[in-house]
């Protein structure tokens, strides 16, 4: 199984109040947000929304799970590319994601993971190499900045 | 000149430990129209009301003021002792120095005092007070049972048992009610059919039990110890008196093929049918809207055969009026729909369960008709689809019990037993089948019921797991379930032949309907109020109906008949003279001063208030006027509330004396 | 007829099949697709998991611009990015959080404007309408529709077809001339955004899915999201090689479907350019 505690143990987790337990799963990287838990569950607690929430609060403390950090890296540059932009620019996030994970694991041939992919990116007129940037972009490093996470004790 | 009689009593320590009960008695002797004042240690006691007798005689008192505890604990008991003393009991009242001040305060001058002012009040009352004489209403020593299962039966042979007629009407062709459907009941095993047939076959024979069936109640009027009863007797297009019950119409009938209501659609039956063979009563009825000769007039071989003559297609619903006294309502259960499509905008179905898309996912009510011995399949557990004995069937608990997003959140209560229950049915007759439930929680508080359910578990081989199912799939010819087990946290799918889902039980079909006929409560899952959850739990809040068995809540077979049991003493002690007696804290309405704007019969929620004239000794017409009915008023007081000409007022409780109460603190 | 349109980030980037597919289907269709100026990213995966104001913020400030640029409905092909607007509808129903979001976007949020996804929008023109207008029907196509998550869930954001069974695409894909199967991962995730951070379980996730469509008989699957048309198509040599199967199903959007069915060819609606492209 990929998760190392299952959903319902997280949201009995933070039931119960273990913070340290909940915020350093794996379980909460794992999820892909599918929405079926929220949609299934007879009590109508969106578990999807825990989810979400447990992540934000696990990032803003440092405290996620380090085996995850592709996941947790590739979220966070996504934001900062759209900051920058106003939308994602694809070629930057990529070049940055592997970057940054080299960088952070040492795994220099994360680097060439897929490199075969380009070319046939290139070939079906995929890969925008000028993608140009969004107009309201100003607009959108003003909203980020309204919604900077504060850290909670 | 009022001679008012105050007794403070000190309840041991309950009062006398914060309230001055000596000060008390001397300020009450001082307040007017009192003509003596005492304390003592525990009125309610012997010597207590002893004592209350021996003033009431000697000081001659018009009467009585008990301080002491709530009018819920002892105001019947004081009454009762003023009345041995010749003092009529409506001219005691209770001044409630204990739950009211005593039990809720610490300050010991505070609350004398407040004790004080509570007696002033009721001293005040107690002299505004007049003698009333309770109420008597005549009452048909007869009754009415709705619903003809397990709970109706029982209620029906112990009222006629206690020697009082009844008049039972059960939709359905057959008494029986669920119970008659089922295989076998827990704990015990016994054979459903066979503890239940002989009392079936009891009422069908009693001389005192008069059974509509096929019936409806059409119409209820009247009110407690004098309901008038129109009872809607359906086409059965058979005569029942001259039917032998010999067989030949249904045997006859070429229209086989329709899907069976009893079986619950696990098997067919004719259009012409009976609904089972040891119903009661044992006579066929026809389905109008399958049989040729009803729809265009074709076929007719059935009256042909019937050497008996008892087909009428010429039949037509008939109405007949009956008079009770007391009615008790048992109209059951019927099992929450699964599928998608609901009766209710507040009620959701299970998609991901596939009930309604996959033959072989059925409830529990269809799995009881295929392992019972006298369902389609003769007991043999053949699965729907193609007929093969299933060697691995999922039970799944709680399907829309417990359930906030699809509606229900109650528990079901019976579920868990009988799921056990069918996971030992199942491999008494599959002895190489596994059983697997997927529970959330096991419910077994009876008795033997813990014991039975890990009987399941240890001698049956049934596999339990903590968790809830997911989806449910179909792969090649088998049903795949994805559930979980959250006590070893990790996922569990099953590859099944047949699954059974333990669906919530709710109200039977038309209960809300029927309960505005009887005007009593019903909550919002449509199960009937009682009038009290602890201390009256077959009583309604409307006089004279009681209700029992599933249509008050989920439950079991031995708390339907328990609660039955319960609801016909009830009846028996109201049917047990001629008359009934009520108490006469009613309303009253002015009839002179009365404006007939009959606010009130539109706001009375007992519909106690009819509209009356009053005429002249020679008939000649003087004015329209509001009129109480004694028998069904219960003194709410809305009535009083409402009336814009004050002609409205509660005996016992008047005007006049809460002002006067009111005045007597300025 | 005119269609406000936003096509988020995937559309103008590597999804552009799927633009090109739209454009060329919706205008054989008399269906004129009116860009958003400024629209901005929708906050897509990213936001959700990582600042709840942000993602509500940014697809309110979409919606803002939309109505202020006067489209009463706004066509989103990606259904992510159309449950981001949806949910953001839905929060401004809250007079309060209504104030702080328009504070926040510097624009006044009303969420009146329509939200439509690409099966909603084929059902705006008329499933009658496109029916009769087909000219070549699909008769070699078997096809499992994949409607995957968001099409339908959050039920109570969305609104869409039956969560657990649905059936809104079987419908026109049917209209279309071409067989759809019963199948039984209809609305099982792909795995999302996650084909770069963890392909593992997009791997095993786009298996399941694309066996269990072959299993059940289909020879293609048919999409309306450009998440799941990336790791069932992009991704399935990888699932191949991972597994050891040839799965060789071509994986069409829904408007390639229609457009195939109008007479387009499949240069025109870019089919040509799916990474399989051929059973």
């Amino acid at each position: 199984m990929h998760m190392d505690v299952a959903p319902n143990q997280v949201v009995r987790l933070v039931q119960l109040g273990e913070w340290e337990k909940a915020l350093q799963s794996r379980a909460i990287w794992e999820c892909v947000g599918c929405q079926t838990c929220s949609t299934r569950c007879p009590k109508e607690v969106d578990c999807a929304g825990v989810m979400d929430a447990l992540r934000e609060a696990s990032l803003a403390r440092g405290m996620a799970a380090a085996d995850r950090y592709l996941v947790v890296a590739f979220q966070k540059i996504f934001l900062e590319n759209i900051r920058r932009n106003g939308w994602l620019n694809e070629l930057e996030l990529i070049g940055q994601f592997k970057a940054d994970v080299v960088l952070h694991t040492g795994r220099i041939p994360f680097l060439f993971k897929d490199a075969g992919l380009a070319p046939q990116l290139g070939k079906r007129k995929k890969l925008h190499l000028i993608p140009g940037k969004a107009r309201d972009r100003g607009v959108v490093d003003r909203i980020f900045e309204r919604c900077a996470s504060e850290r909670k004790a | 000149m009022s001679r008012i009689g105050v007794f403070t009593c000190w309840c041991g320590e309950n009062i006398a430990r914060t309230v001055d009960v000596d000060e008390v008695a001397k300020r009450a002797a001082e307040l007017p129209g009192v003509r003596c004042s005492l304390n003592y240690k525990y009125m309610c006691a012997d010597p207590g009301q002893a004592i209350v007798r021996e003033k009431i005689v000697s000081e001659k008192l018009d009467g009585v003021v008990v301080a002491s505890c709530s009018p819920h604990m002892h105001l019947k008991t004081f009454r009762k002792a003023a009345q041995a003393a010749g003092l009529n009991p409506y001219l005691v009242e209770m001044a409630n120095i204990r739950e009211q001040c005593s039990w809720v305060h610490h300050d010991r001058a505070q609350a004398t005092a407040k004790a004080i002012e509570i007696i002033r009040l009721a001293v005040e009352k107690a002299r505004n007070d007049a003698a009333l004489q309770p109420i008597r209403v005549p009452v048909t020593r007869r009754a009415l049972v709705i619903g003809g299962g397990v709970a109706g039966i029982q209620a029906a042979l112990d009222i006629a048992d206690a020697g009082h007629e009844v008049v039972m009407v059960e939709r359905e062709p057959s008494i029986g009610g669920k119970m008659a459907g089922l295989s076998e009941t827990f704990p015990t095993l016994d054979c459903s059919q066979c503890i239940l047939t002989p009392r079936m076959v009891e009422v069908g024979q009693h001389p005192r039990i008069k059974l509509y069936s096929y019936s409806e109640v059409e119409k209820v009027e009247g009110f407690v110890g004098n309901f008038k009863i129109t009872i809607r007797q359906k086409a059965r297009y058979v005569d029942i008196s001259k039917c032998t019950g010999c067989g030949e119409c249904w045997n006859i009938c070429p229209l086989k093929r329709n899907l069976s209501e009893f079986d619950y659609g696990m098997g067919m039956r004719p259009a012409i049918y009976i609904p089972f063979p040891q119903a009661v009563p044992a006579r066929p009825v026809i389905d109008k809207s399958q049989c040729a000769k009803l729809i265009r007039n074709g076929c007719g071989l059935c009256e042909k055969k019937c050497k008996a003559e008892a087909i009428n297609f010429k039949d037509e619903d008939r109405f007949v009026e009956e008079a009770v006294g007391a009615v008790v309502v048992a109209t059951g259960y019927k099992l929450y729909s699964i599928a998608k499509s609901q009766p209710k905008t507040t009620l959701s179905g299970y998609g991901e369960y596939g009930y309604g898309k996959y033959k072989d996912v059925i409830d529990s009510l269809q799995f009881e008709r295929l392992v019972s011995a006298s369902g389609p399949t003769g007991g043999v557990l053949k699965r729907p689809s193609d007929g093969a004995i299933p060697k691995s069937v999922v039970f799944i608990s709680c399907v829309g019990s417990r359930d906030n997003a699809k509606g229900l959140p109650y528990c079901s209560k019976i579920c868990c037993m009988y799921t056990a229950k069918h996971t030992m049915l199942y491999k008494h007759k599959v002895h190489d089948g596994q059983a697997h439930v997927f529970y959330m929680d096991i419910r077994a508080g009876g008795k033997g019921y813990e014991e039975f359910v890990r009987r399941a578990i240890e001698q049956d081989g049934a596999q339990y797991y903590r968790g809830r199912v997911s989806k449910i799939t179909q792969e090649g010819g088998r049903l795949v379930v994805r559930g979980a087990d959250t006590l070893a946290g990790m996922p569990v799918t099953i590859e099944a032949d047949m699954v059974v889902l333990a669906a919530a039980m709710r109200p039977a079909d038309g209960i809300e309907e029927l309960a505005q006929k009887l005007n009593i409560g019903y909550d919002e899952f449509g199960f009937l109020l009682e009038s009290h959850p602890k201390l009256r739990p077959v009583e309604t809040n409307t006089a004279g109906i009681f209700i029992a068995g599933a249509c008050h809540s989920p439950k079991d077979i031995p708390e339907a008949v328990a609660q039955a049991s319960a609801a016909a003493s009830k009846v028996q002690v109201m049917l047990a003279a001629d008359e009934l007696t009520r108490e006469p804290e009613i309303a009253a309405i002015n009839e002179q001063t009365c404006a007939a704007c009959f606010t009130c019969v539109r706001t009375c929620p007992y519909h106690a208030i009819e509209r009356a004239e009053l005429r002249t000794p020679r008939g000649a017409f003087i004015k329209n006027t509001a009129r109480v009915n004694p028998g069904l008023c219960m003194g709410c007081g809305t009535c009083v509330s409402v009336c814009p000409s004050k002609s409205a007022d509660l005996l016992g409780f008047t005007d006049q004396q809460v002002y006067a109460e009111v005045e007597s603190l300025a | 007829m005119n269609i406000g349109y936003y096509p988020g980030c995937a559309l103008h980037g590597s999804s552009n099949d799927y633009e090109q597919s739209l454009r060329a289907c919706l205008s054989t269709l008399d269906v004129q697709l009116d860009e958003m100026k400024d629209w901005i990213c929708c906050g897509a995966t990213a936001a959700h998991s990582l600042n709840h104001k942000l993602s509500l913020a940014l697809p309110a400030r979409n919606l803002a611009v939309a109505e202020r640029d006067g489209f009463k409905q706004l066509f989103a092909p990606c259904p992510l990015c159309s449950m981001q607007l949806l949910k953001a509808k839905k929060a401004v129903g809250d007079e309060r959080v209504r104030k702080e979001l328009s504070e926040i976007v510097e624009a006044d949020v009303r969420g009146e404007s329509e939200v439509l996804n690409l099966i909603q929008l084929f059902e705006k023109i008329g499933v009658e309408r496109i029916k009769s207008a087909v000219k070549a029907p699909l008769k070699s196509i078997t096809a499992a529709c994949y409607y995957g998550c968001l099409l339908t869930r959050p039920p109570d954001v969305v609104h869409f077809d039956d969560f657990e069974q649905p059936t809104s695409m079987e419908t026109l894909v049917a209209a279309l001339g071409a067989k759809t199967v019963e199948w039984n991962y209809k609305t099982e995730c792909c795995g999302a955004g996650m084909t770069m951070s963890n392909e593992q379980i997009v791997l095993e996730l786009a298996h399941k899915i694309l066996s269990n469509a072959a299993e059940h008989g289909a020879n293609c699957l048919v999409v309306a999201c450009p998440m799941c048309h990336v790791n069932l198509d992009m991704k399935q040599a990888a699932v191949e090689r991972r597994f050891g199967k040839k799965l060789g199903m071509v994986v069409y959007y829904l408007s390639d479907l229609v457009g195939l069915a109008l007479g387009l060819s499949a240069e025109q609606l870019g089919i040509n350019r799916h990474f399989v492209t051929q059973a």
